[in-house]
């Protein structure tokens, strides 16, 4: 193992040494007073955070070229490691309050994280795998922790299935890339790409990898398991999975379709045209009718990745495919910083047993917690794409890069389903703010703070947003 | 500071002042949160009226100009960029006029969450300023989507019945055209490679097919909001829901949104495809005239019937718009103005009598005048100037539209159709008067209505208008009555603005 080595995955080796160590730490605070755990694996996650920050411009390749610490990598990882961050914040209170409590909740996150940060990190296959299994592993248990409760079971033994079955496309696909090209290392197919004519197996490899990474990230018609998973598993779960996993599973969609796999762009263009589209009209038309918080935001979550898909569409164009991956990336920051925002208001709403999800629970809630429903607000605008939120700034971003081009019916399709999307975002706001009801909300200072900070970045970043446009643009420069 | 500091700036953003004001006192204290909300709008118009002392009507570019580089980063190039033309300043002083006017004629109607209405409605002063005064198409989009937030919540939280369904309705149909103009202005931004609008029009160059495609995406957007025939039917939902205030400038402001869009953005930035589109819209226009004017004198509300006279009267702007002669176009940006003035007066004189009756069907209505003289007085000239009788303001404007509209019947705007529209249109001037005549009628003559007793038996009489809401009106009566008689300083304003954008078309 050479130095250069041991840079690239120092920031991973942090948290994984980490979270070991806090596993065997874990065993020696006492049940009652869990809430240490939740702090050290925050500062973990804060030092790794810090270190990652501070690597803003390096470049080293490891393991002969299996894993790689670029621009691309630091900007995810540092997505990655907030969303690490919010997710402990937003289950230090909820667990306790729902008895589910435990330390290895912690650490389950944390070795979650790893997989997820690897995954953005990876420059072979073989590792690609490796990061999704890491990743998955202990969500799957983390779906399933509430596990006196039937829902939650559920939720985590669809999680597996379903993800089992998607590992499984995702293994063949790179055996068949293998096959066509002899390698698994993604700059070596580049250059096997670049000296021979396409093949057909190659093709069928790299849908299959689209398979796989599509039931990752949820997108249309891979995502039959989301709405179920999403509402069983513990509310702070599913926040960090809508988040973390859609980020890690698009960030290797991203390196490993814009660099390795440029000349099957003809075909796969068509693929991923179809798929954002169909799963922003889904998403968006599935979630009009729902009555449960969480199911509407499953399905919310879905439309969004349809959304963030659009930036793959054009990434056969060279001209403006760095463009559009940036756009991907800044998105993806917009997305985080509102979906965790309002998973943290959901969160604060949610009662024993499940109670307190369904969307007339918030009947009244503008009256009772002015603040909370204010958050919850601009949470939703975001979400729709108004200003002053960044989710508006977000989606300009997007539907120029699509604009640019020339793929404009998508973008039509895309603005055309945020007005559907309008429609039931709003009937949050209506029911908080324009009928009556005693709802009752748990304020407790960590979920107060995610909320907080969440909702002042939604707004603030809106009026401020071009530290991140030039970061997000500088981190994909290097990519192709 | 100096980027403070910047009058139009000011203008826009001194409103927020207010709103962080009122998020620091106590919900209680609901006086001193109408006090503040007033006293800050009202210290927003006397920051208008200090720029149109300075703005210099003679020159034809954009003055007060405050522009510096906000997102140019990653291929974008956006500007902070605002300006005030002839084009815009009436309608930024109308919206710093009716803000206070609103806020003023709420004091006893809303007792409900007085401190989030101000709030909501000093943010729609922002948002509607904001629109008038950027000139930038992308901060032009951020303002334009901004206005639907605060008037969504006006509506839903303190109107009628109905008003969550008027709320979303209003809220869908503006945002589903708006949404294609967003694409548009991508378009232009990518191809222009900036979103300065006075740039992309010197710029120019857009192929006539496109050009085409543009022009509907953005007339979508800028047609919901105005609206025209046949997108109107959000607005007498919106309308009637809407707690009086809100109608007031919703009338007054958000729907002229729609008509300055058209002279702001459409005219200049599509030449060529205007003039191809200017019989359709004026087709459309004089649709709209007849039909506002017919389904008004069948509504039994009042407030409903005053949204359609609005379809109506915004029929004649667009028809004098899309006339694209000097006359079309100032006619139709002074009829903006009155149509903000008469119509914004009419539904806070409904206001102020529903607040006593509680209820607007007029045919209950009947001999008003004797328990109310001072409020039938004011009726009767507001009544009047939006039927645009001569020597006051609703004439002029409707005057010099039709002259307009005749013109370009003459020389060939209208390519088909020629002088028909002016001709037809002429025809709803006659039925603005019989339908207002009628509800004037039935409310104020003949003999005393059930009303009366009505309102008695809930233990209160009907009383005529107080201090307040006799100065609530003032201002408007007055402007009525000046733009009547005199309206050369107005036209002084406007004319070398649109003189200006006149030659830039190329006319056949």
């Amino acid at each position: 193992m050479t130095q250069s080595d041991l840079t690239t995955i120092l920031p991973v080796t942090i948290l994984t040494v980490w979270a070991c160590v806090l596993l065997l730490v874990d065993l020696l605070i006492p049940k009652t007073r869990k809430g240490i755990t939740a702090l050290l694996s925050a500062l973990g996650l804060a030092v790794t955070l810090g270190y990652t920050l501070a690597q803003i411009g390096s470049e080293v390749t490891g393991f002969n070229g299996m894993v790689t610490l670029d621009g691309f990598s630091i900007f995810v990882n540092a997505l990655l490691l907030v969303s690490g961050l919010l997710g402990v914040a937003l289950a230090y209170g909820y667990i306790k309050r729902m008895g589910i409590e435990r330390g290895e909740y912690y650490t389950l996150l944390l070795f979650s994280v790893v997989g997820m940060m690897l995954m953005a990190q990876a420059t072979d296959l073989i590792v690609v795998f490796l990061a999704l299994e890491l990743l998955s592993i202990p969500l799957y248990v983390l779906a399933a922790f509430a596990r006196d409760k039937t829902d939650s079971e559920e939720a985590g033994l669809k999680y597996f299935l379903l993800g089992a079955f998607s590992s499984g496309f995702l293994v063949y696909g790179i055996a068949l890339i293998f096959g066509a090209t002899h390698t698994t290392n993604i700059f070596a197919i580049v250059e096997f790409v670049s000296t021979s004519t396409g093949s057909l197996l190659l093709t069928i490899g790299a849908a299959l990898l689209l398979i796989g990474f599509g039931f990752k990230v949820a997108v249309v018609p891979f995502h039959m398991w989301t709405p179920d998973v999403y509402q069983g598993a513990p509310t702070a779960v599913t926040a960090f999975m809508t988040s973390g996993a859609k980020i890690a599973g698009f960030a290797a969609l991203l390196r490993v379709f814009a660099t390795a796999f440029p000349s099957i762009a003809a075909d796969m263009t068509n693929v991923f045209w179809v798929i954002s589209a169909a799963t922003m009209i889904l998403g968006n038309v599935a979630a009009v009718a729902q009555t449960d918080i969480k199911r509407l935001l499953a399905y919310s979550s879905i439309a969004h990745a349809g959304y963030i898909l659009m930036a793959f569409v054009p990434y056969g164009n060279e001209t403006v495919v760095a463009t559009s991956v940036a756009a991907g990336l800044f998105y993806l920051v917009a997305y985080v910083f509102t979906n965790f925002g309002a998973w943290g208001v959901v969160i604060a709403l949610e009662k024993e047993a499940g109670k307190g999800l369904a969307l007339d629970d918030y009947a009244g809630l503008a009256k009772k917690h002015p603040a909370l429903a204010a958050a919850m607000t601009i949470f939703m605008l975001s979400l729709i794409g108004l200003p002053p939120t960044i989710g508006l700034i977000g989606k300009l971003y997007l539907f120029r890069a699509v604009i640019d081009a020339g793929f404009v019916w998508l973008a039509i399709i895309g603005v055309l389903t945020s007005v559907v999307s309008a429609f039931y975002y709003l009937r949050v706001v209506v029911i908080m703010y324009m009928k009556d009801g005693e709802p009752a909300a748990e304020r407790e200072t960590w979920l107060d703070t995610t909320t907080l900070v969440t909702a002042l970045v939604t707004v603030v970043v809106s009026f401020i947003p071009q530290f991140l446009f030039a970061w997000a643009s500088e981190a994909v420069l290097k990519l192709f | 500071m100096e980027f403070i500091l910047q009058p139009l700036t000011l203008v826009i953003f001194f409103p927020l002042v207010g709103v962080l004001a009122l998020l620091f006192i106590p919900s209680e204290n609901k006086n001193a949160m109408r006090w503040t909300a007033l006293a800050v709008s009202v210290a927003t118009f006397v920051i208008s009226l200090w720029v149109l002392g300075r703005f210099d009507a003679s020159n034809t570019d954009l003055q007060m100009v405050a522009r510096y580089n906000w997102i140019t980063v990653a291929g974008w190039n956006i500007q902070y960029f605002l300006g005030i033309d002839g084009l815009s300043i009436l309608l930024v002083l109308l919206t710093t006029l009716l803000t206070p006017i609103s806020i003023l004629s709420t004091w006893t109607a809303v007792e409900e969450r007085v401190k989030e209405y101000m709030i909501f409605f000093l943010l729609l002063e922002i948002g509607m300023n904001g629109v008038f005064l950027v000139q930038d198409l992308f901060l032009f989009y951020i303002f334009w989507e901004f206005t639907l937030v605060p008037m969504y919540f006006i509506i839903g939280i303190w109107g009628g019945p109905r008003r969550i369904y008027a709320a979303l309705k209003f809220f869908l149909y503006t945002m589903a055209g708006s949404i294609l103009m967003l694409l548009a202005i991508l378009w232009l931004g990518i191809h222009g490679k900036t979103f300065s609008l006075p740039d992309l029009i010197a710029q120019g160059g857009i192929p006539a097919n496109i050009q085409m495609w543009l022009f509907i995406a953005f007339a979508a957007a800028f047609a919901i909001k105005v609206p025209m025939w046949p997108l109107h039917s959000w607005l007498p939902d919106a309308h009637v829901e809407a707690p009086t205030a809100g109608s007031v400038i919703l009338a007054g402001v958000l729907l002229k949104l729609g008509t300055y869009g058209f002279v702001r953005f459409n005219i200049p930035l599509f030449p060529e495809a205007t003039l191809q589109a200017a019989p359709w819209i004026a087709l459309l226009g004089t649709i709209g005239i007849i039909y506002g004017a017919a389904v008004s004198y069948a509504q039994p509300d009042i407030k409903k019937l005053v949204a359609y006279s609005s379809v109506s009267h915004l029929g004649f702007v667009m028809l004098g718009l899309f006339a694209l002669n000097p006359e079309g176009i100032a006619g139709a940006i002074l009829q903006m103005i009155n149509h903000g003035i008469s119509t914004g007066a009419l539904f806070l004189l409904v206001g102020m009598v529903y607040e006593q009756t509680h209820t607007r069907e007029f045919r209950v209505y009947g001999g008003l005048w004797k328990i109310m003289p001072v409020f039938g007085a004011i009726y009767l000239i507001v009544s009047l100037s939006s039927m645009g009788l001569p020597g006051l303001n609703g004439f002029v404007g409707e005057f010099t539209i039709l002259l307009g509209a005749w013109g370009a019947g003459q020389n060939g705007i209208f390519y088909w159709g020629g002088v028909w529209f002016a001709g037809i249109s002429a025809i709803g001037v006659i039925m603005a008067a019989i339908y207002i005549l009628y509800m004037f009628q039935k409310m104020f003559m003949g003999p005393q209505g059930e009303v009366v007793e009505e309102t008695k038996k809930h233990g209160r009489a009907i009383r005529d208008l107080n201090w307040r809401e006799i100065v609530t009106v003032v201002p408007l009566l007055i402007l009525i009555f000046w733009i009547g008689l005199y309206p050369a300083p107005f036209f002084n304003l406007i004319a070398p603005a649109v003189n200006h954008l006149v030659g830039t078309l190329p006319l056949p």
